[in-house]
């Protein structure tokens, strides 16, 4: 699998933790736009109030595109559980609790059960992945997640030869996610990853954005993060993974199967039915940048594209 | 009826000013992450809004039995309008930067667009024949017949607005439902007029 393992540095390192964590609620910009050459302002305003998480590796899957300021990536978001509107995650995720968290395993794999989130992470050392981040809607950012690979996760839980597909669920809490108290979608929210995908080095799950712990509006405690796709198939707080032999539902593409596949896989040359896929929005390149050309599973091409070899992605969206 | 007519002008700016405020940075919160999209979605909802509000004008008079609401409808619908205008050209000039082949595209090959643009153009003879010169010069029942295109129009801007939501169809819904209400009202109006 060819991977572009230029050495990079973490935004992280570049930064020193005074500044990249700084106590106040806004910090100057500029500071950080001084220390950190790939990080552009990009570290302005983490509240104190969010968790640091120890040591991170650096990740060649890593991209050297400057990521998207703390304050963009966790105020637009695309969240329903709290609210269709971008700004609905942010003002209404505050009752959300994550803590305590266990996630349920089951299916076709032979070590199944109730995971607590602290014995789920212990194995994992935590990387830093920047990734891109293409939404369905035509819009884009660069995140720096925290996380680790999926598939070192899955074979812990060691799926069986029937495990054809993951399924994923979102936790369903009406009391704490005022999204979910209006049928806009079947709650739960689920998702589901063919096992290659899903075993894919790419294939993360992120608990963290910027070393910090995941906000609410962004899935915490632990969400899925798979880069080539969609923005709709990295399934947020999720509590429940199931191994399972037929490619399982999910959302979108139970509420329009005509708009939303099972694979969005993302791809400039298949239209969503009412808009063009063939370019994007980058979230902060400003008033007048217009959009830029989408790039074929994202950018992502040279490592996943013999994932999908022999099928039309015209029909197999 | 002047202090009516003032206070409505006020009104009706306020979402525009509301937006350039905010840009500014002037009033908290700014306008976020993706300011284009914003400021588009904006003018699109408050030019639909404005132009279903010129529509309830004359049933609300009706209703009332009093000619004030009737005395809003023009300053209504050049709003609606401007809204409406502008959002078109947020779109063309910051979303889609003035990229030509991109924006012929879009209203060729995207039918939410294309219903958008009819509707638009629609409107462009009613705001400029909605002077009285023009309503001499066309005489009252031309220029009444000319002006019945508000309805197509606001039927198009409510279907555009239909299609282009993601799963969430409250607010379009709403919307659809008090444009049938209004056209069954003028249906039964006439009809009451006739008998
Ligand atoms: C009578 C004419 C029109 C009305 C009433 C109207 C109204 C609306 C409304 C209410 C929305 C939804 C805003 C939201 O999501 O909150 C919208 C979205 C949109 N309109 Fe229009 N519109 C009209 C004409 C046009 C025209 C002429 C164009 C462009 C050629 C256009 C392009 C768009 C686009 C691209 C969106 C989607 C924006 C997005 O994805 O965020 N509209 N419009």
């Amino acid at each position: 699998m060819p991977v572009n393992t230029k050495n990079r540095i973490l935004p992280s390192e570049i930064t020193p933790p005074e500044v990249y964590f700084n106590r106040r609620l806004f910090m100057q910009a500029g500071l950080v736009a001084g220390a950190g050459l790939a990080l552009p302002a990009a570290a302005d305003a983490i509240p104190a109030a969010h968790r640091r998480l120890g040591e991170l590796r650096p990740s060649p899957f890593s991209t050297d595109e400057a990521p998207n300021t703390f304050e963009e990536i966790s105020t637009y978001n695309n969240f329903y559980e709290f609210g269709t509107g971008k700004s609905d995650p942010v003002r209404l995720s505050h009752r959300f609790n994550p803590r305590p968290w266990s996630v349920r395993v089951d299916g076709e794999c032979d070590k199944g059960g109730d995971i607590t989130l602290e014995d789920l992470l212990a194995p994992h050392p935590l990387e830093e992945r920047i990734y891109r981040l293409r939404c369905v809607e035509a819009w884009s950012m660069v995140v720096p997640w925290v996380g680790f690979p999926l598939g070192d996760l899955l074979k812990r839980f060691e799926p069986n030869s029937r495990a054809k597909y993951v399924a994923f669920e979102t936790v369903y809490r009406p009391e704490e996610m005022p999204g979910q108290r209006a049928r806009i979608i079947d709650w739960p929210y689920v998702e589901g990853l063919r096992m290659d995908e899903a075993m894919h080095p790419l294939t993360i799950l992120a608990v963290g954005i910027y070393g910090v712990e995941l906000p609410n509006q962004n899935g915490a405690p632990l969400r899925l993060v798979v880069p080539w796709k969609y923005g709709f198939k990295s399934i947020k707080s999720i509590v429940r993974i199931s191994f399972v032999e037929e490619e399982p539902p999910t959302s979108w593409s139970l509420s329009a199967p005509r708009e939303y596949g099972f694979y969005a896989n993302v791809n400039p040359e298949v239209d969503h039915p009412r808009w063009s896929q063939a370019r994007e929005r980058r979230i902060g390149a400003g008033f007048f940048a217009g959009r830029q050309p989408t790039l074929m599973f994202n950018g992502y091409a040279e490592d996943v594209a013999s994932l999908y070899a022999g099928m039309d992605l015209q029909r197999q969206f | 009826m002047r202090a009516l007519k003032a206070a409505f002008f006020v009104l009706a700016l306020l979402p525009g000013l509301l937006l350039l405020l905010r840009g500014s940075g002037l009033v908290s919160p700014g306008l976020g992450a993706n300011p284009v999209e914003l400021i588009q979605d904006t003018l699109g909802l408050w030019g639909l809004r404005l132009l279903l509000l010129t529509l309830c004008l004359s049933p609300l008079a009706w209703l009332l039995r009093r000619p004030w609401p009737v005395a809003l409808r023009r300053m209504a619908g050049l709003f609606a309008f401007a809204y409406i205008l502008l959002h078109f050209l947020v779109w063309a000039l910051l979303d889609q930067a003035l990229d030509w082949p991109a924006i012929t595209e879009d209203i060729v090959e995207r039918p939410f667009i294309t219903i958008g643009v009819a509707a638009m153009l629609m409107l462009v003879p009613l705001a400029v024949t909605s002077t009285r010169g023009w309503q001499r010069r066309l005489g009252a029942r031309r220029w009444l017949q000319l002006h019945r295109l508000v309805y197509p129009a606001a039927i198009l801007g409510v279907w555009h607005y239909f299609w282009q939501v993601k799963a969430d169809i409250r607010e379009p819904l709403f919307y659809a439902v008090l444009l049938a209400a209004l056209l069954l009202a003028r249906l039964y109006h006439r009809r009451q007029a006739r008998l």
